[in-house]
């Protein structure tokens, strides 16, 4: 199990240092900074194995958090506890700063104290931890015999993330559908890989412990309807209006809320939803993705001292929909002296520093087209190797779900409390934003 | 709220300061003292001598500062154990506080004092909170279990707390029962008494009940400890499965990695016709492929496992390639991983695909990458045969971009190439020999004289070529001064009439000028061969060679077995096993966790066989060790000298059981300065046989690019009883009966405080077998059987006398006088 946990700034001071084992002494912390943040080459590997410990790091800004340990632990559990510590202190004192973790070192010691126990990981939902690590000692003190077995029998409870009681007065939920597009085009124009990496977020403000069902067009399930024959899903997805009833999911996982063997016997999505804002699933489709610009670049290089470069982008949807914050990044060869483009909308600027010109659009609507050509001046070198022509990538945002993923219910029962699903104000927004998305040139 | 401020403190008079502020009266102050305690501590600096100051402000209600006191005394308690007594008093009153909150507070932080005076006065609060009506305080006391075993494992085992943690398997709350799994799995590892889990049906069962409740992390702690059990048959194994899948979506990968390992290893066991064969493995590929939509690092580990898994169940993954194409962002070490997945995915179906990638890795930036994707379209040619011929062109491509590494790579892949298609591609050795000039890394430079060498008849000028690299003859690495050696005769037995010159000149350079044995003793070889008979010569120098293979560094099959029953571990990361890098590991298998005490000193230790003083900066630390019935020679060779060391062998002298390796070293890489590697040698006892003394001593030959180096060791002899030593019990009669009493010896063994179910428990797992037990007197009597390698059986009786550490043995053997030793040695 993890015997150790450190964090350190960019200079390789400690912020934290907190050992849960006796098999690993202070020289870990010594030797996790002469070898990894200092060392002299980059470090090569997120594991690294220093007379026979071993430390795994993750670098947030620059801060260095590392977990220590001299078994075989699981290392997938090890990376994982690590982001879900991030997790924990941005829920509580924002970014993760030399500063702000200087400023909250109390509390980090006083989390890393209950989530981590002789370097085993605990319940580390924020919401359970925040109704009893205050940070206001005494107040602790004063909660009534109830309140503290409410506290732990959440904490080691079967629904860890939620807590009983929770009121409001105007029951609301709102779904977001984020997607990330992710293309590789080769220059002619043919998809090398795309995918498209989606994420549910739901931000429920809802009383008691409601019961939640969420359903989607997905096509196993709705084949499975199909074959029953029921004429009012066909005219449902009809209204849904992409002109796709139903997408191939090619794998999801749950927020652990969700009861995973229900779903893999039904597959319906049943679950009792955290309070606030958190992810409920994500998912991954490959097929039928709606690709929402396409790149053509035309690169040529004029003698030894010229490039021409022609970059054409295509949107690709229904003509009322505007796509934003279009960003196109052309990279440029390190001896570039100067560059002069055009560009039919938008601007477009070289940028020297990242070797780029870096052309934005803010609004472009479905099915336009629009092209940008630069004459590239560069320096005579006598460096034999050849300009190694990075992909041109694309930044952007669409009002839709590329995957072609639809949200066809999401209805809460809360037998207990006074309101029925209809009372309840649902919102369901889809935004697919760019992945990573390249064309090579 | 500005703690920084503590982090900022004045250097002179510090300490004394901070103790003023420690007895302040006022309660504010003297939190504020402790957490400059506390700040000061984290950076490092020894604020022990505070110790009766901070533990005074221990008394307090304010919970916060308890903590942080808390804090304090589990650093220091271990440097000032009497000090540490005045604590206790406070933490057993904690211990029975009416808020749950503090009274688990207490037990954790008590368990995390390691001093052994307070873990005497820890058993009874402990005791009390394994039975807490609060599942908060169970849950933590179960982990305090596992630390107070860490510190005192009589103690643990005395005080009976392995069955109340055993009982908590059962409990009613999903978070005790997965920490008591934890707690448990760990006190077994290093536990010599075995089925401490008792995974039986019914608790397994249990665990699967709770998987679907608890925490992330408790379903990671039970799906590791599920992966630990034994399915009785596979309706059991596929009923098992049925219940784990549903992990496969947990958003958590570990969760799901470790899920991944139930799976592979209750594959083994389910019929591979069945239905349910096929659907699991359809549904192993979807979550692995998710796995590298996570984050870098899980990424890394995930890619790691995937490497191993693709090995294992290549069908698994075999559609899904285009999934481990690099991106033009990925860190480098996601980069690396998959491109060496991509490389095991390669087929006939992918090739072009495959090929069209590599091209484009073979122009990027890291230099690395670059070889590493020159080298993967080699190894394409060599496995995928349709495809050698567009990867020919691509590396000529590649050649003609000038970049010196990246022609260098090409060079030497393009060697193997020619091995592996003879006579095929001849015509591009043109185009090699234009950039002669530009090699400078030994590598490149071996692979192209071995090209001209080899090639001599077709080259006009490979005289002149060669004679080019002998000018610097002293200065080349050995591998190039071998390489070049035999080139050069090569050369001579195909054109003898120009290049006699040539040929005295290498003669005279490796055999007199040298320092290097190798070198030297292939010259007089060469020398002697071509002066005495050239027509042999030129059946040994220039004899076919065999075809080299298509796959490349797969891992051995045995340990391939031993790292998929680690996935998500480790050692699934470095891809060895975990005695290669954890101390007094035993292996989670828990037969190879329980060998018998004595033995395990035997040989868990790794001793040093050949300190580096007397072997000119080599060191060879070892043991051997007997896994799934092969014997291996577990070796870690670490390089103390200031040079590299290539170039390694090893040979052993004819011994008793005429045990020989199998493989040769398996060390391929150079070994840098400092560096040491692992290494696993798999045995055999079909070697020659001379009888040794002492009867189990092993003479060995190690050499590398330095010298050659001796060193003798002493092989135990429970590496070579077999496993199908257990005689009938019949035969047994007659033998034991038949056996003259003049091959019997008695002997004691002294100090073993084991019943005789564990005794035999512990026999059978070094494959000592218990053929019968028999009560008489009150006395336990256990027969026992053994085989040895070489076919000789031995038989045993022991008797075991209740409330006597000290055992009787007697052991009878059919053999000659070589067993009597033998008999000696095994206890």
């Amino acid at each position: 199990m993890i015997g150790g946990l450190f964090i350190y700034n960019h200079k390789g001071e400690v912020l934290i240092s907190r050992v849960y084992r006796d098999d690993i002494g202070r020289n870990a912390v010594d030797a996790f900074r002469v070898n990894v943040i200092h060392a002299r080459q980059q470090v090569r590997s997120p594991v690294t194995n220093i007379a026979r410990t071993s430390f795994f790091h993750v670098k947030r800004s620059n801060i260095w958090l590392a977990a220590v340990t001299k078994q075989n632990v699981n290392a997938a559990m090890v990376f994982e506890f690590l982001y879900k510590m991030c997790d924990v202190m941005t829920a509580y004192f924002g970014k993760i700063s030399e500063e702000n973790i200087k400023n909250n070192f109390v509390l980090i010691y006083e989390l890393l104290d209950e989530i981590l126990d002789f370097g085993y990981p605990q319940n580390s939902e924020t919401g359970a931890l925040k109704t009893f690590i205050t940070q206001q000692g005494i107040k602790s003190q004063h909660h009534t015999k109830e309140e503290q077995s409410q506290i732990t029998s959440q904490v080691t409870g079967q629904i860890g993330w939620r807590r009983e009681g929770i009121k409001y007065r105007r029951n609301e939920l709102f779904l977001d559908v984020l997607e990330s597009v992710n293309l590789l085009m080769s220059p002619q124009g043919q998809v090398l890989s795309a995918h498209v990496s989606g994420r549910v977020v739901m931000k429920s403000y809802l009383s008691g412990m409601p019961e939640c069902k969420f359903g989607m067009n997905d096509k196993i399930v709705i084949d499975k309807q199909g074959k029953g024959g029921t004429a009012d899903d066909a005219g449902k997805s009809e209204l849904g209006g992409s002109g796709k009833q139903s997408i191939a999911i090619d794998d999801c996982t749950f927020h652990q809320c969700v009861r995973l063997s229900k779903f893999d016997s039904e597959r319906s999505i049943s679950f009792i939803p955290p309070d606030g804002e958190y992810e409920l699933m994500r998912y991954r489709t490959t097929k039928d993705i709606i690709l929402p610009f396409r790149v053509i670049p035309l690169v040529r290089e004029v003698g030894r001292t010229k490039l021409e470069v022609k970059v054409v982008i295509k949107s690709n949807f229904k003509p009322s929909l505007l796509a934003q914050k279009i960003e196109v990044r052309i990279p440029t060869p390190l001896n570039t002296s100067g560059v002069q483009v055009i560009c039919m909308k938008g601007k477009a600027k070289y940028k020297a520093s990242e070797n780029a010109i870096v052309w934005k659009i803010k609004r472009m609507a479905g099915m336009k087209e629009s092209q940008i050509s630069a004459e590239i001046e560069l320096l005579p070198t006598n460096d034999k190797k050849k300009w190694a022509r990075p992909p041109i990538s694309m930044n952007f945002e669409v009002p839709f779900a590329p995957s072609g993923l639809k949200v066809r219910y999401l209805k809460v029962f809360e037998p207990k409390l006074n309101y029925s699903d209809h009372d309840v104000i649902k919102w369901v927004r889809y935004i697919g934003r760019s992945g990573i998305y390249e064309t090579r040139c | 709220m500005t703690d920084s401020k503590y982090f900022t403190t004045n250097k002179k008079g510090e300490i004394f300061e901070l103790k003023a502020e420690l007895n302040n009266e006022k309660k504010e102050k003297r939190k504020e003292a402790v957490k400059k305690v506390i700040a000061a501590m984290t950076v490092g600096k020894d604020v022990s001598s505070l110790f009766p100051d901070v533990v005074n402000c221990m008394q307090t209600d304010n919970l916060e500062l308890k903590k942080l006191v808390y804090l304090y005394l589990m650093n220091y308690a271990k440097s000032q154990p009497d000090m540490a007594i005045m604590a206790v008093n406070s933490f057993v009153k904690d211990c029975e506080d009416p808020n749950p909150l503090i009274r688990a507070l207490a037990v954790r932080t008590m368990g995390c004092i390691r001093v052994d005076k307070i873990t005497e006065y820890l058993c009874e609060p402990l005791r009390k909170c394994l039975k807490d009506e609060d599942p908060y305080v169970r849950k933590t006391a179960a982990v305090c279990v596992a630390k107070l075993h860490d510190i005192n494992a009589q103690m643990v085992e005395d005080q009976g707390f392995l069955d109340s943690l055993r009982d908590l398997i059962a409990d009613s709350n999903p978070m005790v029962v997965a920490n008591a799994v934890a707690a448990l799995s760990e006190i077994s590892e290093s536990h010599p008494n075995s089925n401490l889990l008792d995974l039986n049906p019914q608790n397994i069962n249990k665990l699967l009940t709770a998987l679907n409740e608890c925490t992330e992390w408790g379903q990671i702690f039970i799906l590791d400890c599920l992966s630990n059990y034994n399915p009785k048959d596979e309706r059991e194994a596929q009923s098992i499965c049925e219940r784990v899948t549903p992990r496969l979506s947990h958003a958590n990968s570990a969760v799901v990695l470790s899920a991944v390992k139930v799976l592979m290893k209750f594959l083994e066991l389910l019929p591979k016709d069945s239905d349910y064969y096929g659907t699991l493995l359809k549904k192993l590929s979807p979550p692995l492929v998710t796995l590298l939509s996570g984050e870098p690092e899980v990424q890394y580990v995930a890619l790691r496992n995937i490497n191993l898994i693709v090995q294992k169940r290549p069908e698994i993954l075999k559609q899904e390639i285009k999934v481990f194409f690099v991106k033009y962002n990925d860190p480098i070490y996601v980069k690396l991983e998959k491109l060496d997945i991509m490389i095991r995915l390669a087929s006939q179906a992918n090739i072009a695909q495959v090929l069209a990638e590599l091209k484009e890795y073979a122009t990027e930036v890291d230099v690395d990458f670059v070889r590493k994707a020159v080298r993967a379209i080699g190894r394409c040619a060599i496995k995928v045969e349709q495809s050698a011929e567009r990867c020919v062109s691509t590396l000529l491509d590649l050649i003609q971009t000038k970049v010196n590494y990246v022609v260098q790579e090409a060079i030497v892949v393009i060697r193997d190439i020619f091995r592996k298609y003879p006579n095929k591609y001849e015509s591009i050795i043109a185009t090699l020999c234009e950039n002669l000039d530009s090699l400078d890394e030994p590598d490149a430079r071996a692979a192209m004289i071995w090209i001209v060498g080899e090639y001599a008849e077709r080259i006009d000028n490979a005289d002149e070529l060669l004679e080019s690299f002998l000018e610097g003859f002293h200065d080349e690495s050995t591998q190039v001064q071998l390489t070049l050696l035999t080139a050069i005769v090569k050369l001579f037995l195909k054109k003898p009439s120009e290049t006699q010159e040539l040929v005295q000149q290498v003669l005279s350079l490796a055999t007199q000028d040298s320092d290097n044995p190798d070198l030297r003793d292939r010259g007089y070889i060469y020398w002697r061969l071509l002066s005495t008979d050239p027509v042999t010569a030129k059946e040994v120098v220039l004899s076919e060679k065999p075809l080299i293979s298509e796959e490349t560094d797969l891992i051995e099959p045995t340990l391939l077995d031993e790292l998929i029953c680690h996935i998500g571990s480790l050692a699934s990361v470095y891809h060895k096993p975990p005695n290669a890098f954890v101390e007094g590991s035993h292996g989670i298998h828990q037969h190879s966790a329980d060998q018998f005490a004595i033995m395990k000193q035997y040989f868990s230790v790794l001793q040093v066989w050949l300190p580096a003083t007397k072997a000119k900066g080599l060191e060879i630390a070892g043991t051997f060790s007997r896994r799934q019935g092969h014997m291996y020679m577990d070796m870690t060779f670490i390089n103390k000298a200031l040079q590299h060391m290539t170039d390694f062998a090893i040979q052993f002298n004819k011994n008793s059981f005429g045990v020989i390796p199998t493989t040769p070293l398996p060390i391929h890489t150079p070994l840098m300065p400092n560096q040491s590697i692992d290494i696993s040698l798999p045995l055999s006892t079909i070697g020659p046989v001379m009888k040794m003394d002492p009867l189990n001593n092993l003479q060995v030959a190690v050499k590398n690019i330095i010298d050659v180096f001796y060193f003798s060791c002493l092989i135990p002899l429970n590496i070579f009883f077999v496993e199908d030593g257990k005689m009938e019990r019949q035969v047994f009669l007659v033998t034991w009966k038949d056996i003259p009493n003049e091959n019997e010896l008695q002997y004691q063994i002294k100090e073993c405080h084991l019943n005789a179910d564990t005794v035999s428990g512990k026999l059978q797992n070094n494959n000592i077998f218990t053929i019968a037990k028999r009560n008489v007197e009150g006395q336990d009597m256990l027969y026992q059987s053994l085989k040895l390698t070489n076919g000789i059986w031995i038989l045993a009786e022991l008797r075991i006398q209740p409330g006597n550490p000290n055992y009787t043995g007697k052991k009878k053997t059919n053999a000659t006088a070589f067993s009597y030793k033998l008999m000696v040695h095994i206890f």
